[in-house]
């Protein structure tokens, strides 16, 4: 009896050591071949409207390129991010084709964990390189300027508003207001009675979060992260005016609860008629509209650029989703045809005719904002849109002169650590639990400490 | 266990031995037969659980952020300095057992009510207990995404429109209460469990007991003090100790309402390790940070375990 159960359990080891090779076998055949064969590639995308249009499209890309079999890993963007990241600094070979913001792009080809694609690029005439956006280009680069992601959508951030709920207030928002107008309309719009409030803002702590919003505030009132020697200038008089101002409209004439609403809590706030102004990314306009909760919301949504400060700068943002190619990739040039139909004008057509005009990405390329298709349905914010993106400046950001690149950003890798603690201390400004001086003081305190340990300025 | 303990199950052995309908003693030869074929699931799961936590005591020991430096590099113990001198891990230490000790309090003591409530027979009981248990089976990402935009949210939620109903001031839950809205909805998850364990022993307990009380003219409150509440003493303790395991780890929750905020008003250990680990990809603090953290659990988890496992020896004290 005994006996029998030890012969059935090597029996069964057996089987399942055999199974395994067998199995690692096939997937080893099927995996690596280069030429000829069928190749498959692994694409990890944010789980963004505009990309999961892309994976539904994915049948038109099979069929143009017979042999190469597309499979898609789609995460939400906080859980893409760590999972991408993992993969190629450890060089694990997961995925082919990694979605990647433009603030990881440079990040990431300094690091070489994603190749150069100018070369793809040049060959590849049809794609049409010259046709990009310069800004946005500009951001999925390099420090030489080599492109290393294909951008897949471009965006800035503007003001979204409701002109029923302005033309009711007997306020009127000129194409380019301060934010002191900006104010001056949150309080006008602002009406307890009916739940509405005057604007929504991001107040959910994270970099990506009320971080990206304020920090396009503090450089328009003449405010900055670092000087040109590094030195942290978190609460310099500048900087505190600015974070000061965005807690206070948010405090006063906010949506309920600021602290734990994010794009996400906005978006839904702002097209459920909760909200009469919304200061968010372009990308969003589409998607306002299409989920606008009466039609009577959604043909008052109207939009102007980017409020400005006392500094007169642009204050708009600039951010991309481009797709790179990972350095462990075994088929960087299946990798490039999928990213070459991903980011091409036919596939922006396409994804217009198939999915309808709201659904693609924009603010990648010039040639999109010459579709006739697109213009109409997108003609309340297609024109402010580029204009969006081509006033905001990552070079120069500031007023004063700094040593970092991007706008809603700091173009350093310790930013993601930095970002999250002072994000977390400016939502404890917006909820009231500590004064915005504390919160900055608590910020500064901890940047200079990474700063200086990771030997910034010396 | 202890050499003195083994000992006893030997002498345990032996004499079950001279029982003539116990099965005859086995020979070491006989025992190992027996337990071959495990060793290698044996093997694997040691390998499986042991690995990983060795791997992390290592990363523990160097510098590894994966953004700003390429390999990892020894650096001589400076995160558990690091970690013992940052002000925010305490931060979340103390969150983790507000957080935890709040819930398992508030679980135990609605569920006893329900339960006691639920024990007793009235008509449609049947459907009343599947909907007290029902929060329990939700899934906890929708759970609290309904919570967050249906319940907590000022304009939209549940609290806000009976607030405004009687005239109350608006509370914004998950900016001003943090703490408290994701006490409240964890309380909500986890009351079945309680209750479900509760009413079990609230069906066991001794019936000839609590009659021959009656008889002797114990009111309601006393014969719950000196008879249930003494039955349900160990079901209790065990039920602390699981939602207590269960709510130390909460992540998710955490994730969605709050995202740790504001000012870190609701980070506990997990998700503090989390934001270290996959927010600023410094795994070499957030290693050192699950090792502090583990051995901080075990310390408050020990002597709750050595508290249950009267539990185990006399199958209930009552």
């Amino acid at each position: 009896m005994a006996h029998s159960n030890w012969k059935r359990g090597l029996t069964a080891l057996g089987i399942a050591g055999v199974t395994a090779v067998v199995l690692a076998g096939c997937t080893g055949g099927g995996g690596d071949s280069a030429d000829g064969g069928e190749v498959t590639i692994t694409v990890a995308l944010a789980a963004n409207p505009q990309m999961q249009t892309a994976e539904s499209l994915i049948g038109d890309f099979e069929e143009k390129n017979p042999g190469i079999n597309v499979e898609f890993t789609v995460l939400p963007e906080n859980e893409l991010r760590p999972a991408v990241t993992k993969d190629v600094s450890t060089n694990a070979g997961q995925y082919d084709v990694a979605m990647i913001g433009s603030y990881e792009v440079p990040i990431w080809a300094d690091r070489g964990w994603i190749i150069p694609l100018d070369e793809y690029a040049s060959a590849d005439t049809e794609w049409d390189e010259a046709d990009l956006l310069e800004p946005i280009k500009n951001i999925v680069s390099d420090g030489d300027g080599t492109l290393v992601a294909a951008p897949f959508y471009g965006s800035s951030s503007f003001l979204f508003y409701r002109k029923d709920l302005a033309e009711a207030a007997g306020v009127t928002l000129s194409e380019t207001p301060t934010w002191d107008e900006v104010r001056a309309a949150a309080e006008a719009m602002d009406d307890d009675a009916n739940n509405v409030s005057g604007i929504c803002m991001r107040g959910l702590p994270g970099w990506g979060q009320n971080l990206a919003a304020i920090t396009t505030v503090i450089n328009t009132f003449g405010g900055q992260w670092f000087n040109e020697d590094w030195e942290t200038e978190l609460t310099m008089p500048e900087t505190e005016e600015g974070v000061q101002f965005y807690v206070d409209l948010l405090r006063d004439f906010g949506q309920p609860d600021a602290a734990a609403a994010g794009w996400e809590g906005c978006l839904q706030s702002f097209s459920q008629g909760q909200s009469a102004m919304w200061y968010d990314d372009t990308v969003f306009a589409g998607s306002a509209i299409d989920s606008a909760a009466t039609p009577e919301i959604a043909d008052n949504i109207a939009f102007t650029m980017a409020p400005t400060g006392p500094s007169d700068l642009a204050s708009g943002w600039l951010w991309s989703w481009g797709l790179g190619i990972t350095k462990s990739s075994q088929n960087p040039d299946a990798a490039w045809k999928f990213i070459s139909w991903a980011t091409s004008k036919d596939y922006i057509q396409l994804a217009g005719q198939e999915a309808g005009w709201d659904s693609i990405p924009p603010g990648s390329r010039k040639s999109t904002y010459e579709i006739p298709e697109y213009l109409e349905a997108a003609s309340r914010y297609a024109d402010l849109t580029i204009k969006s993106i081509e006033a905001a400046n990552p070079l120069q950001p500031t007023v004063n002169p700094v040593p970092y690149t991007g706008v809603q950003y700091v173009q350093i890798p310790e930013f993601v650590e930095i970002g999250d603690y002072v994000s977390q201390q400016l939502a404890g400004a917006i909820s009231g639990s500590q004064t915005v001086s504390e919160a900055l003081e608590a910020s500064q305190t901890f940047t200079s400490d990474v700063i200086k340990e990771s030997g910034y300025g010396q | 266990m202890s050499q003195t303990a083994l000992a006893s199950t030997d002498e345990v052995t032996e004499v079950v031995a001279i029982d003539p309908t116990a099965p005859p003693p086995m020979s070491r030869a006989e025992k190992w037969r027996r337990r071959g074929p495990l060793l290698p699931a044996l093997v694997f799961t040691l390998l499986l659980t042991q690995i990983p936590f060795l791997m992390t005591i290592i990363f523990s020991f160097s510098r590894w952020r994966l953004l700003t430096d390429g390999e990892a590099q020894f650096n001589w113990g400076a995160n558990y300095v690091n970690v013992v001198t940052d002000g925010t891990f305490w931060r979340s230490v103390i969150n983790t057992v507000v957080m935890t000790g709040g819930t398992t309090i508030a679980c135990l003591l609605i569920g006893l009510l329900m339960a006691i409530f639920l024990n007793h027979a009235f008509p449609g009981r049947g459907f009343a207990r599947t909907l007290a248990i029902t929060p329990f089976f939700v899934m906890p990402v929708a759970a609290t995404l309904f919570w967050k935009s249906a319940m907590f949210d000022p304009s939209f939620g549940l609290f806000g429109f009976i607030a405004r109903s009687l005239g109350l001031p608006q509370v914004a839950w998950l900016s001003e209460y943090p703490m408290a809205a994701l006490i409240i909805l964890l309380t909500w998850r986890f009351v079945p469990f309680a209750l479900l364990i509760l009413i079990a022993g609230l069906q066991s307990a001794p019936q000839d007991q609590l009659e021959a009380a009656q008889v002797d003219g114990a009111n309601v409150f006393l014969r719950f003090r000196h008879v249930t509440l003494p039955h349900l003493r160990p079901f209790i303790e065990l039920a602390a100790l699981l939602l207590a395991m269960n709510l130390i780890q909460t992540f998710g929750e955490i994730a969605l309402l709050t995202a740790g905020g504001p000012a870190y008003a609701t980070t506990n250990i997990t998700y503090y390790i989390y934001l270290t680990a996959f927010q600023s990809f410094d795994f070499g603090f957030a290693s050192a940070l699950g090792v502090v953290s583990l051995i901080l659990t075990i310390a408050l988890i020990l002597p709750m375990l050595r508290l249950l496992s009267g539990i185990f020896k006399t199958e209930g004290r009552a």
